[in-house]
């Protein structure tokens, strides 16, 4: 049992699935039905969120690796193992914190089978937490699955015109890419004949093997991520979901990926990530430049915005596999901020699509005029995915190309173009729905934020910028973890192209050998 | 051993076979009206017989000199038989009601059906093996036609009775051909013959009896290429019946070419090993292509069927105990999920009580009857195999077997294939949850079947893991009887 005498983490997942459970069996007329589903739904996510806070408040920062670890041997071949690190505690937050604010920015927005979305949204909180707080090769697995089924409804019965064929190619593509790492991970189970992911995580496994089990995380992994160029589910779902949908897609089940690589990929499989350094890379190389263009001529804002989740993704990718500090926790920072940043514009896009019922650019302009609250909080937004200092994307971004350098100028290079093309897509995103002249009646007849919708954004921009000023306050509890991994990483990194070389002149043969070493 | 204890090892089919045979005379003379009772009296027996498999019936060995085989896993594989036919004649007396077609012959053919699975899964000879398979044959042709009137029940049950005699033949050959050059018909002796060496047109011919009884069997398991009759059969067939296709005498006849290819052929596991893995892959791919174009919910799940027969094909592939284990624990997830669905089927009836069996019927169903909708986008998600569901389970399974004797790329392409399934299980769900309702289905007013489908639903919700456990055990011992 842990510090706080309860199985804190069990009860974090099962809230609220208890709670989808009473939402979808509440007697009670239609309308009331909705009323007490929406008000189950923000309680059970609230008190997750409270127990959220108790978790991190609680967790020892410098202690035991893994804490608050419960175990339970219930299924024969695999247990009910949970435990998080720092990395999954964050994780766990930044899930917990975006809930209620989903469920808030689906108050008024969604108006048919309420009970229904409330149950699908608060099984996905059940499945997200459950993901990170594993510790079981298969139960990690089984949750990691399951958020299917709520995604693939949530987009099909609630999305827009296209939803059918979206939810289609984000169920199938998802589902292609995680039955490979399955088996991958049925023959770890036997070779180190153990599921527990700990103990996994310092089992060296053959080189030869590594390979292929890294190519089939990958698979999984890098359509989760999501990777240019298995990415093209991601627009079309973002595009077709409703807001609080591509706000959790956006801010949490994109984290799966990289939580994957980090936890997974990484710590098991070194050589063979070593080895493919070259392949994460040049994808992540393509990705930064092709979406980022890509974004720059959308006419829709939520697939610009998707675009730009790619090429953040691929910020991610390019810490990750820097096998340096700087670069891991680089990239944990860009997906604590993405998950903040991106959730919060897919809020403001729905604050006008929920206005005017459309995300085509073009429709709108000068809205600065007569919603300048609106406004303020998309600029700052804006700037936090741009990358701005002040913003909690600077200092991942930052720390994530300081990383990359390190061990490839060339990936660094490219990596600070997207940088270059992120402000520029962005502020022209900004520009025409913003600023210019207000001169359609339509889009002039809107209002400024509602209550409702300030307590949804304002919170994001007080942690947006928490994370901006002080990120220690989230680096803190995962630097030692980052540690564990790179002492997993230090014997097969990757010899880095970026680094004083001895001057050209008259240094004799043998010397010049030496000097690159350093 | 003596014939007398032989005889008690055989238990719960001379239950089954004395009372079928009294019933039928209730029949003769009770007529139609005495359905009802007979039904309950039928009931009855299975779970009698089933009872009886605690006993000597399901661990006391060998019995009638090699012929009969009590062991624990032909008492796993009746136990499910049992289930599966009880719950086939639980459904029928309203369906046929309905229809204006039930006959008293109904619960008796079921019973007879049950007797010859029984001896299937029990058999020890080539030749115990072809009786219990025919009388579980014969009593299905007449299932198929059951609604005489309807020409595409008749259609069916001729389709059945000419494919399945042709399957016999097939099959009658290649024991034919085993005991012409293995000496024998017991499957303890041919093992013994098949381990030995011999000269190149002996072992061809070997070859060949192998052949032909794999074949002979992969008909009556519906994988492909042998799967031809399985569409329309399910698709003639009264709805109870297809119920009753689609479980029971798919365990018969997967448990029994589980016993012939581990007990009578276990020493040319090489051999046939090729043979379950091209069935298997192009039951899995052609089952889940051939799904996708259906618009008929009882076709669709025809093609589900020969879908899930290629996964379990999969666990066989390593010849190993851990194999058949798997099998066994996908066969009695797969009992579930089956039944599960087809009672869902059972459900759909228009205003007027008509049965309908068109996909599009079901749109909408989540709005209309959303407790019947949420149960079978359980079990299709289930039949997907897509974790939570216990669906998953046996899937990870019947891999993890695969994965143990290092044929690791078999399971990735095995898997893989998984995805076109879910394809089309998808548009079932997509049909109840996203599209617009259509015209609402009567109410059904059967609280036994609501329960039923409750109960399937139960088993194959994230609470069937808990299972997983006792499970695997008893499904370990079972296959373990066999090695």
């Amino acid at each position: 049992m842990n510090v706080l005498g309860f199985p804190i983490l069990s009860i974090m997942i099962a809230v609220p699935a208890v709670a989808a459970v009473l939402c979808l069996l509440m007697p009670g007329a239609p309308e009331q039905k909705a009323a007490t589903a929406r008000w189950l739904a923000l309680a059970a996510t609230l008190i997750d969120f409270a127990l959220g806070v108790v978790l991190w408040t609680s967790f020892d920062i410098g202690g035991a690796q893994w804490q608050f670890q419960e175990y339970a041997p219930v299924f024969g071949r695999f247990a009910w193992a949970m435990g998080i690190d720092g990395i999954a505690l964050m994780l766990i937050m930044l899930s917990v914190f975006l809930m209620p604010i989903c469920i808030g920015a689906s108050w008024v927005a969604i108006t048919k089978r309420v009970p229904e979305y409330m149950a699908a949204f608060l099984l996905m909180e059940t499945l997200m937490i459950g993901v990170f707080a594993s510790q079981d090769l298969f139960l990690f697995y089984i949750f990691f699955e399951a958020g299917l089924i709520p995604m693939y409804l949530i987009i099909g019965i609630w999305g827009g015109a296209e939803r059918i064929y979206a939810s289609y190619k984000f169920f199938l593509y998802t589902l292609l890419g995680s039955v490979l790492m399955l088996v991958a991970m049925l023959w770890m189970a036997r070779e180190a004949g153990t599921t527990s992911v700990p103990a996994l995580m310092a089992y060296d496994f053959p080189a030869g093997a590594q390979t292929w089990l890294f190519l089939a995380f990958f698979a999984s992994f890098a359509v989760k991520m999501p990777m240019w160029p298995v990415h093209t589910w991601l627009p079309d779902a973002h595009v077709q979901a409703p807001t609080a949908g591509s706000v959790i897609l956006a801010g949490v089940l994109l984290k799966m990926g990289g939580y994957g690589f980090i936890r997974y990929s990484l710590p098991m499989f070194p050589e063979a990530s070593a080895q493919l350094v070259w392949l994460v890379l040049g994808l992540s190389m393509v990705a930064i430049v092709y979406t980022s263009l890509v974004a720059l001529v959308q006419n829709d804002m939520k697939k610009l915005i998707a675009y730009s989740s790619v090429a953040h993704m691929a910020f991610v990718t390019f810490g990750l596999f820097a096998f340096n500090r700087q670069g891991l926790e680089g990239s944990l920072m860009v997906m604590l901020s993405h998950g903040l940043v991106s959730g919060a514009l897919f809020l403001c896009v729905g604050v006008v699509y929920d206005r005017l019922h459309t995300r085509e650019i073009d429709r709108y302009g000068g809205v600065a005029q007569n919603m300048p609250g609106y406004a303020l909080l998309f600029l700052l937004f804006t700037m936090a995915s741009v990358g701005l200092p002040g913003t909690s994307g600077f200092v991942g971004e930052f720390l994530a190309m300081m990383g990359v350098y390190q061990t490839s100028s060339i990936a660094g290079f490219v990596a600070v173009t997207g940088i270059i093309l992120g402000a520029a897509y962005m502020l022209y995103l900004y520009r025409r729905v913003v600023y210019g002249k207000l001169d359609k009646p339509d889009v002039a007849a809107m209002l400024d934020l509602s209550k409702r919708e300030y307590a949804l954004l304002v919170p994001i921009a007080a942690v947006v910028l928490w994370m901006g000023v002080y990120p220690q306050s989230f680096m803190q509890p995962m630097s030692k973890d980052v540690g564990f991994v790179l002492a997993r990483l230090d014997p097969t990194r990757p010899i880095s192209d970026a680094q004083p070389t001895a001057g050209r002149a008259v240094v004799p043969a043998h010397a010049a050998e030496h000097g690159g070493a350093h | 051993m003596s014939t007398l204890s032989s005889i008690a090892l055989t238990a719960p089919e001379l239950l089954l076979s004395v009372g079928s045979i009294a019933l039928l005379m209730w029949c003769a003379w009770g007529g139609d009206a005495a359905t009802r009772t007979i039904s309950v009296v039928a009931v009855a027996l299975l779970t009698g017989a089933a009872f009886l498999l605690l006993g000597p019936a399901g661990y006391g060995g060998t019995g009638f000199g090699g012929l009969y085989h009590a062991d624990a896993f032909g008492a796993f594989a009746k136990l499910l038989i049992y289930i599966a036919s009880a719950v086939s004649i639980i459904v029928a007396p309203r369906f046929f009601a309905d229809t204006g077609s039930m006959r008293a012959e109904y619960p008796v053919l079921i019973l007879l059906s049950a007797v010859g699975m029984g001896m299937m899964v029990s058999a020890g000879d080539l030749l115990t093996l072809y009786v219990g398979l025919e009388l579980q044959s014969l009593a299905a042709y007449v299932l198929a036609s059951f609604m005489r009137r309807d020409t595409r029940s008749a259609e069916a049950g001729l389709k059945y009775f000419v494919l399945g005699a042709l399957a016999s033949g097939i099959l009658l050959y290649g024991i034919s051909l085993v005991y012409g050059f293995t000496g024998t018909t017991d499957f303890g002796g041919i093992a013994a013959v098949f381990g030995t060496p011999a000269e190149e047109p002996v072992r061809l011919g070997r070859l060949f009896g192998l052949v032909f009884v794999f074949a002979g069997l992969a008909f009556k398991i519906a994988a492909v290429p042998f799967h031809m009759w399985t569409p329309d059969v399910y698709e003639g067939a009264p709805t109870p019946v297809t119920t009753f296709f689609a479980s029971a005498p798919k365990v018969a006849a997967m448990a029994l070419l589980l016993r012939v290819a581990v007990e009578a052929m276990g020493p040319a596991t090489e051999e046939w090993r090729q043979i379950v893995i091209f069935c298997a892959l192009a039951s899995t791919i052609l089952g889940g292509v051939a799904a996708i174009g259906q618009t008929n919910i009882k076709r669709l799940l025809a093609y589900s069927s020969i879908n899930n027969v290629g996964f379990a094909l999969f666990g066989l592939v390593p010849g190993t105990a851990l194999g058949v284990s798997a099998v066994l624990t996908y066969l009695a997830v797969y009992i579930a999920m089956t039944l599960g669905s087809f009672l869902v089927v059972l459900q759909m009836r228009d205003a007027r009580g008509e049965p309908i069996e068109t996909i599009a019927s079901l749109s909408g169903l989540s709005r209309t009857q959303p407790a019947l909708a949420a149960a079978m986008a359980m079990f299709m998600f289930s039949l997907a195999g897509i974790p939570p569901l216990f669906g998953f389970w046996p899937k990870f399974l019947v891999f993890d077997a695969v994965v143990d004797i290092g044929l690791w790329p078999l399971a990735m392409i095995g898997i893989a294939t998984s995805v076109i399934g879910a394809y089309y299980y998808l548009r079932i769900i997509k049909t109840m949850y996203f599209d617009e309702p259509a015209e609402a289905f009567a109410p059904s007013g059967s609280k036994v079947e609501g329960g039923l489908i409750a109960l399937a639903a139960v088993v194959v919700s994230p609470f069937g893991y808990l299972m997983i456990g006792p499970l695997g055990l008893i499904s370990l011992n079972a296959a373990k009887a066999l090695f």
